[in-house]
């Protein structure tokens, strides 16, 4: 199948909960209104049966294919998403949503609070994976979707597509959680919290009180970097870097030799210019909150219609295959249908952007499956 | 039964195996046994299989597999969850055999055992007088290059069944393109058994 690369692609913006309608979050405050940016490529059909989700990983955004009108650089998944692709927009209508709390054009702690004309900062109420996908489920209302065919994410992604699943099983017929979790293991939680007080030690953070000041780039951009360390593998940094050096001697001082060292600078000094330290700060506890465990994904003695596609890499150690297992155990109880492959990768984390073309035949060839039973189980 | 084009083993389980059953397919390999079961049973089937290319060959069926090995067991299952366990030319390249045969036995109310006779003419002959490991149309490879870590033959496995008192149900002794009846420990290439406590 010849494959193409979808055009001047914008970005939507969907507003709901309008006072005093506001959306009710996990943690009892409520907002309004909110913002939800979103991204559509491909056609709903008439009976809209089938629309795919797409759910973006931390630092993402609503923007997963295609091409801006003049700009040189596609959306985070455009290798996944377009025409003859494993999502494939001549067959599926792909939604992209953000999330929200993010800073990504969806309403999030850099947004203007309209009760004070300020932006919220702290104000902002903490957010949860659940809050997010909740939502998004206003938005799938408001596209008129039903029953979407497929959820699908990596990593925080992956955890959406999840709660999907806990709290809409009966919105969803299949659910694709790649390279993640039910829940954060400690180990998971203190290189987020390494991360946040990086943010907070650095004296411009101000207690989130930065806009329309300096803000606190560095922290933020350290924070960056030791997320970047987990989401490579000792391997794929042998690979990329070895010991190989910027110039062709070391220079003895204290600035970046080693090219591992360039990379981590570009990467964290890159970052602060597109993402919002708040942010930072509500979405890393936002997946360090989330926990499905146990029979918090599926109520014990239940089981689900819904099919699942499990995907894990093997160098994975920030989200390891085990973690994606437990995932599989609770499904492998209630006898629900399901697959399991661990991708063979040496790209660690990053592998669920990479590993297009494994990721893709599995893809594939699970959507086309549940796309071709969706009558089945209509009534 | 089906047609001649389909391998006898699956013939023969696709015999055994009770229409709209529940099936879990233990090294399940690419598929294909699972897909007649589910075409022809109409079976409720998933597989388990280690090989990474063969989980792509079975997603591309569109049958549901777990990547994963035998000899972690199968603890998720509740007791006598599935109508069939399949263990068909698998078990004797798991490394804790009895563990795996345990745990199927557990977990199915049937078990159905594919596997190759070691104790076929031909196999004795290439011990006997070639003073060689055998290598036969079922036990195809050398001794350097086989998956199959345990060898056994229809006695053995007879033996272990009334040693441990399982019930067999069934047996199946399969020579190259069809069934054998006469002395079937020295003729028969393959057996398939099914088992239950």
């Amino acid at each position: 199948m010849k494959k193409k690369t979808l055009v001047n692609v914008e970005t939507k913006l969907f507003t709901f909960a309008e006072p005093p309608n506001e959306l009710l979050f996990e943690s009892g405050q409520k907002l309004g209104p909110i913002t939800l940016a979103y991204e559509t490529y491909g056609d709903l059909n008439q009976d809209a049966s089938n629309a795919i989700l797409v759910l973006h990983a931390f630092s993402g955004d609503a923007h997963a294919a295609g091409y801006y009108k003049g700009d040189k650089k596609p959306g985070w998944w455009d290798d996944m998403i377009g025409p003859g692709k494993a999502l494939d927009t001549d067959k599926y209508f792909v939604i992209s949503s953000n999330i929200i709390g993010g800073c990504k054009g969806s309403t999030g702690p850099s947004s203007k609070n309209p009760k004070t004309g300020k932006p919220y900062a702290l104000d902002f109420p903490v957010v949860t994976i659940a809050d997010m996908v909740n939502a998004q489920r206003r938005l799938i209302d408001h596209l008129g979707i039903h029953k979407l065919l497929s959820v699908i994410g990596g990593s925080m992604g992956g955890m959406q597509a999840l709660q999907w699943v806990a709290a809409y099983p009966e919105r969803i017929r299949s659910a694709i959680p790649i390279a993640t979790a039910l829940k954060h293991s400690p180990q998971q939680i203190a290189f987020n919290e390494v991360g946040r007080q990086a943010v907070m030690a650095d004296v411009e953070w101000n207690h989130g009180n930065y806009y329309g000041k300096s803000r606190p780039e560095r922290g933020l951009a350290v924070a960056r970097m030791v997320g970047h360390i987990t989401y490579m593998s000792d391997k794929s940094m042998e690979e990329k870097f070895s010991r190989k050096l910027k110039e062709k001697d070391s220079n003895y001082k204290f600035d970046a030799d080693f090219e591992v060292e360039g990379y981590l600078r570009y990467q964290g000094d890159s970052f602060v210019r597109r993402f919002d330290a708040n942010s930072y700060l509500y979405i890393t506890k936002a997946i360090d909150y989330f926990d499905l465990s146990g029979a918090k994904l599926i109520p014990t003695g239940k089981s689900l219609d819904v099919a699942f596609l499990v995907i894990a890499f093997k160098s994975d150690w920030l989200y390891p295959p085990y973690q994606s297992q437990e995932i599989v155990r609770q499904l492998k109880m209630r006898h629900m249908d399901a697959t399991y492959m661990e991708i063979r990768s040496t790209y660690g984390h990053d592998a669920f952007l990479l590993e297009v073309e494994e990721e893709t035949m599995l893809i594939r060839h699970f959507l086309g499956r549940i796309f071709a039973e969706r009558g089945r189980n209509a009534k | 039964m089906l047609n001649d084009e389909v391998r006898l083993d699956h013939r023969i389980i696709c015999d055994v195996v009770a229409p709209n059953s529940r099936v879990l397919d233990l090294g399940c390999g690419d598929g294909s046994l699972m897909l007649l079961l589910a075409t022809h049973n109409n079976a409720r089937v998933q597989g388990i299989e280690v090989s990474d290319d063969k989980i792509y060959e079975c997603v591309e069926k569109g049958a549901s597999v777990f990547h994963g090995d035998l000899d972690i067991g199968l603890s998720e299952y509740p007791d006598k969850s599935f109508d069939y366990i399949i263990l068909n030319q698998s078990l004797q390249e798991v490394i804790k055999a009895e563990y795996v045969l345990n745990e199927a036995l557990r977990v199915g109310q049937k078990v159905i055992i594919g596997f190759s006779n070691f104790a076929y003419y031909k196999a004795r002959l290439d011990v006997f007088f070639g003073g060689k490991v055998p290598v036969t149309e079922s036990l195809p490879n050398q001794w350097y290059q086989t998956p199959n870590l345990h060898f056994l033959s229809i006695r053995d496995f007879e033996d272990y069944c009334s040693h441990k008192k399982l019930k067999v149900l069934n047996r199946y002794y399969l020579g190259e393109d069809k069934l054998v009846h006469f002395m079937p420990n020295l003729f028969a290439l393959n057996a398939i058994f099914v088992i239950s406590k």
